[in-house]
């Protein structure tokens, strides 16, 4: 049985789909086998960033409205065999997806799959409740700034009240990934400190992604940053996010940070 | 350090509660009626100055025939204050207006049934709602609640019947309302109503203030009204006459 991790934010535009790309590539490098399926049921982005937009016949609610078989909306990664995509239907709204069916398709991804990466869309409202409803695992994707702490904040209260986990008095296991995280602007002092956002938020530190052009650059090719340039700090940064997702402890660098500069070369180095 | 938060006199934005007798309507109309009627016929008097509220869950009818109902009961002094459980289409301006979250107290004691047909009033029980003084209502031992997570942005932590301690941070878009004290180990950096029920001896305390507003007892201040120095502070906040009056925790 599979893992279900929701990636969600509340807020848009901080880096969901990114990083649900990213991980999801880094966690099938592994040879895990991977799918990220794309919640975001009318302004999908995922093929995208994965490349795949040129390939997709079936989505999540053909799926679920039982016009194609799972196996028929899958679509699987050209560079990693063990990475499969579902998208979402561009042309439907939200509205299309539901709660049993998305039960059906998580409960069959959960059977063939090590990790179902469901990608959250921004909001509160169906789509994003529905990504979440069957999560095992919830990434918090946060950027530094006030609006953003806040709306995960919002996230984090429904993720522990309107998830299955939470109606069965199970917890939520929560990490918080912050995401667009510019050293020098932390410098001059223009965006929340690291630790005032793990203050306020209270949950674990998956990691820290920095704001980079490699963020960019891997998305305008198509290319989940992991596997566009896996030397790039960004694509560094989400290697060790996957890592610790898998349990592994290893202490999270600060981008820009002269110790933890040097940390990371340590840790590379001894990896 | 004890400072007046603001001079400006604050608005009262005060709860209270009362205890309503709750009429329940059954069809035919004119069976029930006759029923009422018997009733107070035993106690004249009986439903006279006394908050009434309709409960009309299961009435079939329409905004008209509710109408001709309470224009019957005020007929014989029986005033409507307001509806439970009624449909939107069942409401109108000129109707009692609709009541919500209503809470079960003890039942009324019916007008004892005399032979005479006459009773006077003095021979009657106390009614079971009529409890102590209510001066001494928040003496006795308060109930209390402890929450031991943070409160997230957009919860809301409603308790009306004493103290509410929490263990942990008020986010800001969270909101605590108590009828007795709040208590929060962490930031406050939501809402804290205190007192909400009438207390005026609640407090607030706080080991670092960030609140977006703060209230007790109906006085309120906002953020921007507040100290600039109380600030990231631990703080103790009550009230002194109408004025709400902040100190430092040292």
């Amino acid at each position: 049985m599979g893992k279900v991790i929701v990636v969600t934010s509340g807020k848009g535009g901080v880096g969901k789909t990114t990083s649900s790309a990213a991980l999801g590539a880094a966690l099938a490098q592994n040879g895990d086998k991977v799918v990220v399926v794309d919640f975001d049921v009318g302004l999908r982005n995922l093929d995208l960033v994965m490349g795949a937009e040129r390939r997709v016949v079936y989505d999540l609610v053909n799926v679920i409205q039982g016009e194609a078989k799972l196996a028929q909306a899958l679509i699987r990664d050209k560079r990693l065999e063990t990475l499969y995509l579902l998208p979402a239907s561009q042309t439907r709204d939200k509205d299309n997806l539901t709660p049993e069916g998305v039960e059906k398709v998580i409960t069959a991804l959960r059977k063939a799959f090590d990790w179902v990466i469901c990608d959250s869309p921004a909001g509160i409202e169906r789509g994003a409740t529905l990504a979440m409803r069957h999560a095992d695992v919830a990434i918090v994707v946060t950027n530094p700034e006030v609006s953003s702490v806040r709306d995960s904040d919002r996230i984090i209260g429904l993720l522990d009240s309107k998830t299955l986990k939470a109606e069965q008095g199970e917890r939520m296991e929560k990490h918080l990934l912050l995401t667009r995280f510019d050293p020098a602007r932390a410098e001059r002092g223009d965006m929340l400190k690291v630790e005032d956002v793990l203050e306020i938020l209270s949950i674990p530190l998956l990691g820290i992604i920095p704001e980079s052009m490699d963020v960019l650059r891997a998305s305008n090719v198509g290319a989940p940053v992991t596997l566009a340039d896996n030397k790039s700090a960004p694509a560094v940064a989400y290697f060790d996010a996957a890592r610790r997702l898998k349990g592994e402890t290893i202490p999270v660098t600060v981008p820009g940070d002269k110790r933890g500069f040097f940390g990371k070369i340590f840790g590379r180095k001894a990896a | 350090m004890t400072d007046v938060v603001s001079e400006s006199k604050a608005i009262r934005l005060k709860g209270r509660s009362f205890l309503a007798l709750v009429l329940t309507p059954e069809l035919p109309f004119e069976d029930w009626l006759a029923r009422l009627d018997d009733l107070a016929a035993r106690s004249a008097g009986f439903f006279l100055r006394r908050p009434i509220v309709l409960d009309v869950q299961n009435l079939d009818v329409d905004r008209a025939q509710l109408r001709t109902m309470i224009d019957q009961l005020t007929a014989r002094n029986v005033r409507i204050m307001g509806l439970e459980n009624a449909r939107a289409s069942m409401l109108a301006p000129d109707l009692p207006p609709a009541l919500t979250d209503g809470r079960a107290a003890s039942d009324f004691e019916p007008p004892a049934q005399s032979a005479s047909g006459e009773t006077s009033q003095t021979s009657q029980p106390q009614p079971a709602y009529e409890r102590e003084p209510s001066h001494n209502h928040f003496a006795t031992a308060m109930p209390s609640l402890t929450v031991t997570e943070p409160v997230r942005s957009g919860q809301s932590l409603v308790f009306p019947d004493g103290d509410v301690t929490v263990v942990g941070s008020v986010a800001s878009g969270a909101e605590i309302i108590a009828g007795g004290s709040i208590h929060i180990y962490g930031a406050l950096r939501g809402r804290a109503l205190a007192g909400t029920m009438g207390n005026a001896s609640a407090r607030i305390f706080c080991r670092k203030l960030e609140a977006e507003l703060i209230a007790i007892d109906g006085f309120y201040k906002t953020a921007e009204d507040m100290e600039s120095e109380l600030r990231g502070q631990a703080v103790q906040i009550w009230l002194e006459g109408e004025a709400i009056v902040a100190e430092t925790l040292s």
